[in-house]
Order: C-alpha cells, then sequence, then structure tokens
C-alpha cells in the first residue's frame, strides 16, 4: 500500500507538470490583453513599456518555466515562512498580482480562510445530512419518507446553486430579513455578539451548498444501502440473531460506505470549483472570489495560479479516494 | 423408524406467500406461493432431506422455518416453543438453539469481516465470554471445521469455497444450537469439496447431537446424509419417507421421475435405465393450477387430479404421500377413473377443501 501510493504520487508528478504547462499556454494565448482596461489616452508606446514592466517582453516558455520555479520553488517557502515565522523565504521575485502588485500567494493566503469555513462546512453539513437520509430512504424504500427524500434530492440536484443561492436571498433576506444577503469578511469573532452575527451571515451560503451536496451523496448513499441490503451476508447477520440496529448500521453501512467515501473524497475538489459560483452570489470573498475578478481584468498570474492549485487538489484527492478504497475494501489490495 | 423419538421441529401448515405488487400504486395483485401449505416432523438428532428441483420452494422453506422471513400462515414450534408468530426481537433470543448453513459461501459471509469476527460475532452477541475466551472459542470451532488457526486474521476473499463453507459451519456451531438448516451447502462447491463438507457435517452431527434439514437438488447426496427424505414440489410437499422407503419404493408420480433421474455409475445398467421424462414446465407458483399441483405433468393423471387437492396423507408407517393414486380411503379410485373418470366420493371434496 505504501509503495503503491508512493508509485502514485510519482506518477502524479508529470501529470501536474502537464497541466501546468495547458494552464499557463492556455491563458497566455487566451484573447486580451492585461493592459485592455487601462485608459484609452495611454499612448501605444507607453503600453508596451507596461507590458515589458509585468514581464510580458519575453518568450512564453522562459516565462513558463519562470512562473513554474516561483510557484513550485518561491511560492510554497513564503507561505511556510509565513505560517511559521521561520527564515526560510528566498529574496528573489515572486509572483505578482497584475492588478494588485502583491505576491498571488499572499492574497491566496487570504481568501483560503473564508472559502475553507463556507465551503467546507456547507461539504460537512452536506455529508451529515446525507448518510441518514440515504440509510433511511433505503432501508425503508418507497415509503413516504424515501418518496420525499428522493424528489428533493432531485430537485437539489438538478437546480443550480446560483438559483437556489438568489431564492434564499429573496425569501430569507428580502422577505423574512433573517439572514443578510452579504457576507462580510471584516467581522471579527471576539463575543457572544460576534458570533452570532457570523453564524447569521456564514448560513445561507453553508445552507445553499450542503443542500447540493447533500443531494448528490444522498443517493449514492442510498443506491449503495440498497445495493449491500439484499446480500446474503445481511441475512447471515440475521441468522446469527444480531439486533436490527447493528444488522444495519455495523454489516450494510459499513460496507455501503466504501464507494460513498470515495465519492465524497473525490467530491471535495470539485466543491472548491463549484463554490466560485456561491462564492460570487453571497459576496464571499474567498478563492472562487478571487479567480472570478481576475478573469474579469486579465490577471493571468492570478488565473494560472488558482487553476494550478485547484489542478493540483483534483489529483490528490483522486489519489487519496483510491487509496481508501484500498483501506476501507479489504478484498482490494494494491502493490 | 423414528417413531418413539422426540419431536425437536415441529411444523404445520406452513405457508410462505410473496406478495407481487403492481400498478401505478404498487398495490398486491398477487401472491408467489412459494411454500404453501407444508407439513414435516423433525426428530431430534436425525437429518431431514428435502429435495426437489429449482424453485420449488426448499430454500423458502428453510428460511421460513428459522423465521428469517415473517410467514405467512402456519405454526413452527422448535424444541417445544412456538415461533410461528413471535417477533423478530423475541427469535433473537432463540437464535443460538437454531442457526443456518448458506448456500453461497462467497456472499454469505461479509466481505469486511476477518474470519475471526465472522465466527465471534454471535458470540459477542448472545454468550457472556470474556476477550480471550471468545478468541479460545474461536480457535477451537476452527479446529471443528477443519480451519487452520493462523488464518482467524484473514477476510473471507481470501479463502477458497470449500474453506468458506467451512467459516459458515464454524460461525453456525458457535453457538452450539440444536437444530441447523443446511440449505444447499454443497451446491457451489465442486465434487471432492461436497464430500469432505459433508463428512464434516456428519461428523459434527455425531460430536454434538445436531439436528439437520438439509436442503439439496442432489439427490445422491440426499441418499448419503439423510435419515427422512421430503420430496417438494411447487411449494408443497409430495412424498415425506425414511430414506430406504423412498429410494426403493417411491410412491409419488414425481418422486420416481425425479429417482429416475440420478445417474447410474454402471454404464451397462446405465443403458437398460428407463428414465420418466417428464413434459413441460413446472407452473407458475404465482398461479398453480386447481387441484394437485402436479396434475400438469404427471404421466398417471386422471381426472379427480384436475379437481381436487390430494390431502397429504400416511400410507404406510413413516411414509407421507400427496397423491390420489395412494388414497387409502378411495381404493378402486385408480381404475374407476382411469376408465370413467368417476366423480369423487363426498368425503374427498371435504379433504380437499380442508387441504
Amino acid at each position: 500500500m505504501f509503495t503503491y501510493t508512493l508509485r502514485r504520487l510519482a506518477f502524479a508528478v508529470p501529470t501536474v507538470l502537464v497541466i501546468s504547462l495547458i494552464v499557463f499556454l492556455m491563458l497566455d494565448m487566451a484573447p486580451g490583453d492585461p493592459t485592455a482596461s487601462l485608459p484609452l489616452t495611454i499612448p501605444p508606446e507607453v503600453r508596451e513599456q507596461i507590458r515589458a514592466a509585468l514581464g510580458l517582453g519575453e518568450p512564453v516558455i522562459v516565462r513558463y518555466f519562470r512562473w513554474l520555479q516561483m510557484m513550485a520553488v518561491t511560492e510554497p517557502l513564503h507561505m511556510i515562512a509565513a505560517a511559521t515565522g521561520w527564515d526560510i523565504a528566498p529574496a528573489g521575485p515572486r509572483i505578482l498580482s497584475w492588478q494588485t502588485r502583491s505576491p498571488v500567494g499572499d492574497i491566496i493566503i487570504q481568501r483560503i480562510p473564508q472559502t475553507l469555513w463556507v465551503v467546507g462546512l456547507g461539504y460537512l453539513f452536506g455529508i451529515l445530512i446525507a448518510v441518514p437520509i440515504g440509510v433511511i430512504s433505503a432501508y425503508k424504500q418507497y415509503s413516504w419518507f424515501d418518496q420525499i427524500g428522493t424528489f428533493v434530492s432531485m430537485v437539489g440536484f438538478s437546480v443550480p446553486t446560483f438559483f437556489t443561492g438568489v431564492v434564499f436571498i429573496l425569501i430569507f433576506s428580502v422577505w423574512l430579513g433573517w439572514f443578510p444577503s452579504m457576507y462580510d469578511t471584516t467581522l471579527r469573532v471576539t463575543d457572544w455578539d460576534s458570533f452570532m452575527r457570523q453564524v447569521r451571515q456564514i448560513v445561507m451560503p453553508v445552507a445553499v451548498l450542503a443542500l447540493f451536496n447533500a443531494s448528490q451523496i444522498s443517493r449514492f448513499m442510498r443506491a449503495s444501502m440498497l445495493d449491500n441490503l439484499n446480500q446474503d451476508y445481511v441475512r447471515t447477520a440475521r441468522a446469527k440473531g444480531l439486533r436490527e440496529q447493528t444488522v444495519v448500521l455495523v454489516h450494510v453501512l459499513r460496507n455501503s460506505m466504501i464507494p460513498v467515501v470515495t465519492v465524497i473524497a473525490i467530491g471535495i475538489p470539485t466543491v472548491f470549483t463549484g463554490a466560485i459560483i456561491t462564492e460570487q452570489i453571497f459576496r464571499v470573498n474567498g478563492l472562487g472570489d478571487a479567480l472570478i475578478r481576475a478573469i474579469y481584468v486579465s490577471d493571468w498570474p492570478m488565473v494560472q495560479t488558482i487553476t494550478f492549485i485547484f489542478a493540483i487538489l483534483i489529483v490528490l484527492f483522486n489519489l487519496i479516494a483510491d487509496v481508501l478504497y484500498g483501506i476501507l475494501d479489504p478484498r482490494i489490495r494494491y502493490d | 423408524m423414528s417413531g418413539g423419538r422426540k419431536k425437536l421441529v415441529e411444523v404445520r401448515n406452513l405457508k410462505m406467500h410473496f406478495p407481487i405488487v403492481g400498478g401505478l400504486l404498487r398495490r398486491q395483485v398477487g401472491a408467489v406461493k412459494a411454500v404453501d401449505d407444508v407439513t414435516f416432523d423433525i426428530y431430534e438428532g436425525e437429518t431431514l432431506g428435502v429435495v426437489g428441483e429449482s424453485g420449488c420452494g426448499k430454500s423458502t422453506c428453510g428460511r421460513a422455518v428459522l423465521r428469517l422471513y415473517d410467514i405467512t400462515a402456519g405454526s413452527i414450534k422448535i424444541d417445544g416453543t412456538e415461533i410461528g408468530k413471535m417477533s423478530q426481537t423475541q427469535l433473537r433470543k432463540l437464535r443460538p438453539t437454531m442457526q443456518m448453513v448458506f448456500q453461497d459461501p462467497q456472499a454469505c459471509l461479509n466481505p469486511r469481516m476477518t474470519v475471526a469476527a465472522i465466527i465471534a460475532e454471535p458470540l459477542e452477541e448472545h454468550g457472556k465470554l470474556s476477550g480471550k475466551d471468545r478468541l479460545n472459542r474461536v480457535y477451537e470451532l476452527m479446529d471443528a471445521v477443519g480451519l487452520n488457526r493462523n488464518f482467524a486474521n484473514r477476510y473471507p476473499h481470501a479463502f477458497s469455497g470449500g474453506q468458506r463453507q467451512r467459516i459458515g459451519i464454524a460461525r453456525a456451531l458457535a453457538l452450539n444450537p440444536k437444530f441447523i438448516v443446511c440449505d444447499e451447502p454443497i451446491a457451489a462447491l465442486d465434487v471432492s469439496i461436497q464430500a469432505q463438507v459433508v463428512n464434516l457435517l456428519e461428523e459434527l452431527q455425531d460430536r454434538f447431537g445436531l439436528t439437520y434439514m438439509f436442503i439439496s437438488h442432489d439427490l445422491s447426496m440426499v441418499k448419503h446424509i439423510a435419515d427422512r427424505v421430503a420430496v417438494m414440489y411447487l411449494g408443497k410437499i409430495v412424498e415425506l419417507a425414511p430414506r430406504e422407503a423412498l429410494y426403493t419404493n417411491p410412491l409419488h408420480p414425481y418422486t420416481e421421475a425425479l429417482m429416475s433421474a440420478v445417474p447410474e455409475p454402471d454404464p451397462a445398467i446405465e443403458a437398460r435405465v428407463q428414465r420418466i421424462i417428464l413434459k413441460g414446465d413446472v407452473p407458475s407458483p404465482a398461479n398453480p393450477p386447481k387441484g394437485c399441483n402436479f396434475c400438469t405433468r404427471c404421466p398417471k393423471v386422471m381426472d379427480i387430479c384436475h379437481k381436487i387437492d390430494p390431502e397429504f396423507r400416511e400410507i404406510e408407517p413413516g411414509h407421507f404421500v400427496a397423491c390420489h393414486l395412494h388414497d387409502a380411503t378411495m381404493p378402486k379410485t385408480r381404475t374407476s377413473a382411469d376408465q370413467t373418470g368417476a366423480a369423487p366420493r363426498p368425503e374427498h371434496i371435504q379433504q380437499g377443501e380442508n387441504a
């Protein structure tokens, strides 16, 4: 298992490198110009100088390797230095955002906590809702609970978050006035009052994401449970004289969780990318928000870096899902 | 044969019907009569073989006797306790006395549990053994079924079919049951392993005084292991007799046909064997024929068979059969029915209705 993981990690390196090259080249070749949003009165030669100052004067391959070197070495070292206070940050240039002229790494560090809180909680609650719903739906197949659960999850799955988000704002902010429609990142939780304000502002984005994730996962959970409930070993467990609770929660659920856990693991990076829309709606200034704004103003270093981080997450969580499968299912052994 | 012995299992008029649902609102539109009015006893220490072709309700009958299903009607007494209408919660406490060995050793073991965990689980649930005693008991059971103790921490997929069946048997033995239903325990195994498993079952029966209900479609294996044999057809027991009587003198036409299908090892005899080949298919258990269930395929069918369901009655001591041919109360039925299709006597209508 350990050698398998190492081998997969080794294979992941070329994969990630190819992805980084594609991401870099695609953005480089994309139409649009970083100086396009500057006033038209700027003369062309000044425009050229601005482009040169942004580092665009050099051939694309040189710029790629320079970016890669900063992405792989400089930025991680800066992040570690910022997190631990060690003096390991190298002196040289860093990836600079064209819109703010500040290092991309610093902006990402600022943005990650919001994304993790909102998206992470949304995913966590989604799982917590989905698993019991899936279990009960399957155990009482075709009951009223199952019919309603299936219907709700179908709706939650087929209605996109930009729609549910707006509907939530309309109902809970505009009509009922329970929750604020905008997420205030400057809020510091210092006492009970500010904590409650934080809870109130995080409820809606989390609810939107949780609904979407729960509807997906509960479908998987239900299908997997149904698959296992009719297996012969469940009859064996009943014949042993086990409590129904033990039969369902120990025998059936544990076996049903194998595919579901891997689906959850694979889903984590897609949640990051999916949160782009939800963050926009509720004005959460997380990673997704940073990405969208960078795209608007052709801030290529920012877009390249965030896209690349997403790519790494996807490769990593795919690997985690595979390894988890091997750990959970004794029938599967990788070596 | 086993007249004076104690009855361990008494099954009376057992019915197990599975609903067929259909339509938009999933209403019940019919029922598959998998087991339809079955009555038999199993004496302590004996092996009752249950034979019949695929789909005749053998396995359902075995599972219903252990109340792995909620039965439709009838009474089941095990060791004097009526369990036919007991709730599953009450039944749990009685599970240690009655166990089951399942047909498919691959599917019936939880793939995520080690052998030790599978065997120990009933002990945890019902026993009061401490961790160490429990492990010793697991080892003891593994020894009893001929499994290497070193394999205790392996998962079921790491074993061969025969070994898995041994795990299943060890698991069933864990709580010292009195009665074990063996539901085609050898069907999924190859012939050499079949012999091993059957011998193991016999050896365990002698050692622990077990009572078996041995369900199989392998007639020669049943002949080898069973003391008495019940023949099932379309949800009913058509004949029940001591082994010798059944194999040498089958009374029911279906049993005759079954027995004639057993392969003969001697090719000289094999060439002369006259097989009774049944025509047509088994009718659907959802819609059994009127009268005798076998009347659509019976080579000796009479008019009465299409009208009245024959009663299951004792023809000779210990030899039960459900066939109008052997109707003691209607001595001339055979000839008169063959020739004239004579109307049944009034008492038969009553019997038919009762059945």
